[in-house]
């Protein structure tokens, strides 16, 4: 799917740190130094563990948060430093679908408000809202008679599909989907897997797809970027890193996928991994992954490892390898 | 050997404003000694329901039985009173909660809600008390027992607090421990650790395990029997292998196809079991997954289907296993066919 004519990507994040000041002495470095790009049509996943950065890289993505260092290039423009017109411009081109479809939606708006708030902004009279609403509902499986309903008449499923609605309702090129699917059940996971895959064919979208589930990462995504405590440690194609995983810390992510056919996770020898994530607090100056990691020696203590390239578009940051 | 649990014919129901919602329906089932027993479904299914009533934890009212029997190593739990559910409570039912961030008590010490499962034992003193706690902590995989026994639960990480958890449900050296959903709020990373501390323990101690979750990866990789429950029913049981490779019901076949495995190929559609599940307050008349099932009949929708057993574990709750069905690759042998439930 990836759109390989046009040279420019359309998001380049370059060396975004985000930090938040506990107090003088702490500091959370919740995304140190990372940087990636996303090309036009394609879908790119960040995967980790809770507390790896990557929904703090998502909402600096959005200007949710404003980043400490670095840059983000939208469409060839650091979004930073936007006028207020063009401000309002990005929001119509780049939107966001979040995590919990149980609090992201507001009780005391009907869906047609939820939906139709984001058209009323960019000058759209009520007639025409109510129309592309109605239109808009149509697209992700819902019908009119639900939109002077609250959220609260609605289940998971159905109230994530509000939820898209409402991302797509401005017409975006970009959406940065926050864990879509991790709060729905599993028969409905599936559904809404399959309408973001129809709407990125029939849409052109792009997509920047946060989750911490490795199969439907490996299923729905072009690209894959592995994060681990604010850091970038693997990137490559999707086919490229399930296949020749190069490191340590993505290799034990992939053997503690629960698999779901009892001969295979029976017989799947799990690489161990130790201990839990530690704290972004104040992290030392060396391959974060090193306290954890099997093969870890006195170097990956001592000095922090670059992002190298071991194949063609294939990214690790490893000592060993 | 005998069984260590047997639920008869359980039917739990509640009194809420919009009516009754009948949670289980007429749900039978026994756990053996030392093995570990599976329970998948959906949200709402009347998974986490029909654990609690085993140990008498929904809120009666609102909740009550509207028939069914619970027996534990022979004694009916339904008839006990509120004496002997106590004494049942913890030392010989353990259950481990799904999310250990709000079932621990924030302002107690770890240690003090270990050996809560102790008060009341006159023949144990303090010290003793505090050497079991300590001994299941190390059983559990937290090193530095002696500091984590003084720590209050805001200063473990969730994987620490789920292993806490598993050390009270197990302090009490059970014969059954009930684990609901005990991996769902945990990263990948670390829920393989607390799974294999799970199939370690039960190893070790020979502690019967029932599992609730909605992870057939989690099922996969833990369990030697399986229930899938819709709609407050049991739809299909038998061994784990039984269950993914002999699929006898459309639900856990739809189940399985509508997870994204490693080996999906790219460009497949993910198959989706469409519509949502059954409303409760008026469950259907007929099977409970008609309205959803790709191979639906009319007898699916008016008649409730009998139970078919394909093996010696494995049975199926589907009208496509009825002599008179037509011909589908759901068809499959049957030995014996039951009572209609």
């Amino acid at each position: 799917m990836a759109n390989n004519e046009s040279n420019q990507p359309l998001v380049q994040v370059k060396n975004l740190c985000k930090y938040f000041h506990i107090s003088r002495k702490e500091t959370l470095k919740a995304v140190d130094d990372v940087s990636f790009h996303i090309n036009k049509g394609e879908t790119v996943s960040l995967v980790g563990e809770s507390g790896c950065g990557k929904s703090t890289t998502g909402r600096c993505m959005i200007r949710l948060y404003e980043p400490t260092k670095g840059e983000i290039i939208y469409d060839g423009k650091d979004i930073m430093k936007l006028s207020r017109a063009e401000q309002k411009e990005f929001c119509k081109r780049v939107q966001m679908i979040f995590q919990n479809p149980y609090s992201s939606l507001n009780p005391r708006m009907t869906v047609k408000e939820i939906v139709g708030e984001g058209l009323k902004q960019h000058g759209m009279s009520q007639k025409e809202v109510d129309e592309k609403v109605e239109k808009l509902l149509e697209t992700v499986g819902l019908n009119k008679d639900h939109m002077s309903r609250f959220p609260h008449e609605f289940s998971g499923g159905q109230r994530q599909r509000i939820g898209i609605a409402r991302a797509l309702s401005v017409d975006p090129e970009f959406i940065i989907c926050d864990e879509p699917i991790s709060a729905l059940d599993v028969s409905i996971q599936a559904q809404v897997i399959n309408m973001l895959k129809n709407l990125q064919e029939t849409m052109g979208l792009t997509y920047l797809f946060i989750a911490h589930d490795l199969s439907v990462v490996k299923y729905i995504s072009d690209r894959v970027v592995v994060m681990y405590l604010g850091t970038i440690v693997e990137t490559a194609e999707t086919e490229e890193l399930f296949s020749n995983t190069q490191h340590p810390y993505t290799k034990a992510l992939l053997s503690a996928i629960p698999e779901a056919d009892p001969k295979k996770a029976k017989a799947n020898e799990r690489i161990p991994i130790k201990g839990e994530i530690p704290s972004p607090i104040n992290p030392k100056n060396c391959c974060r992954f090193a306290e954890r990691c099997q093969f870890a020696t006195d170097r990956c203590f001592s000095e922090m490892p670059e992002l190298r390239e071991v194949a063609p578009g294939h990214m690790a940051a490893c000592h060993l390898i | 050997m005998e069984n260590l649990l047997e639920v008869k014919n359980l039917t739990f129901s509640f009194h809420t404003y919009g009516g009754v919602v009948k949670a289980v329906r007429d749900v039978s089932f026994e756990v053996r000694p030392g093995e570990i027993l599976g329970i998948v479904g959906e949200s709402g299914c009347g998974k986490s329901v029909t654990s609690s009533c085993i140990m008498r934890l929904n809120p009666e009212p609102p909740g009550f039985f509207e028939g069914g029997q619970i027996l534990y190593k022979g004694d009916d739990v339904l008839k006990m009173d509120k004496k002997a559910l106590r004494n049942m409570r913890g030392t010989e039912i353990g259950f481990i909660f799904q999310d250990p961030m709000t079932s621990l008590n924030p302002t107690m010490r770890i240690g003090r809600q270990i050996e809560e499962v102790f008060v009341g034992r006159k023949d144990m003193s303090a010290a003793e008390k505090k050497q079991k706690a300590l001994e299941i902590l190390k059983m559990v995989g937290i090193s530095d027992g002696e500091r984590r026994y003084k720590q209050y639960p805001h200063e473990l990480s969730g994987g620490m607090k789920q292993r806490v958890m598993i050390a009270i449900a197990l302090v009490g050296s059970p014969s059954i421990v009930i684990a609901d959903e005990p991996t769902t709020s945990l990263d990948v990373t670390i829920e393989a650790q607390i799974l294999d501390l799970l199939k370690n323990l039960q190893k070790t101690l020979g502690t019967s395990i029932i599992l609730i979750t909605h992870d057939l990866g989690v099922i996969a990789k833990l369990c030697d029997r399986v229930l899938v429950m819709y709609g407050g029913k049991i739809v299909e049981r038998g061994t784990v292998d039984e269950i993914f490779y002999e699929t006898g019901h459309p639900y856990t076949k739809g189940l399985m196809q509508s997870i994204a495995r490693l080996d999906t190929a790219k460009g497949e559609k993910l198959k989706p079991i469409e519509g949502t599940p059954p409303d409760l307050f008026s469950p259907p008349v007929g099977c409970p997954f008609a309205a959803r099932c790709e191979y639906c009949m009319d007898v699916c929708m008016e008649t409730p289907p009998e139970t078919y057993r394909l093996s010696d574990e494995h049975e199926t709750c589907c009208w496509l296993q009825h002599e008179f069905a037509p011909d589908t690759d759901m068809k499959k042998t049957v030995i014996e066919k039951g009572e209609v439930k």
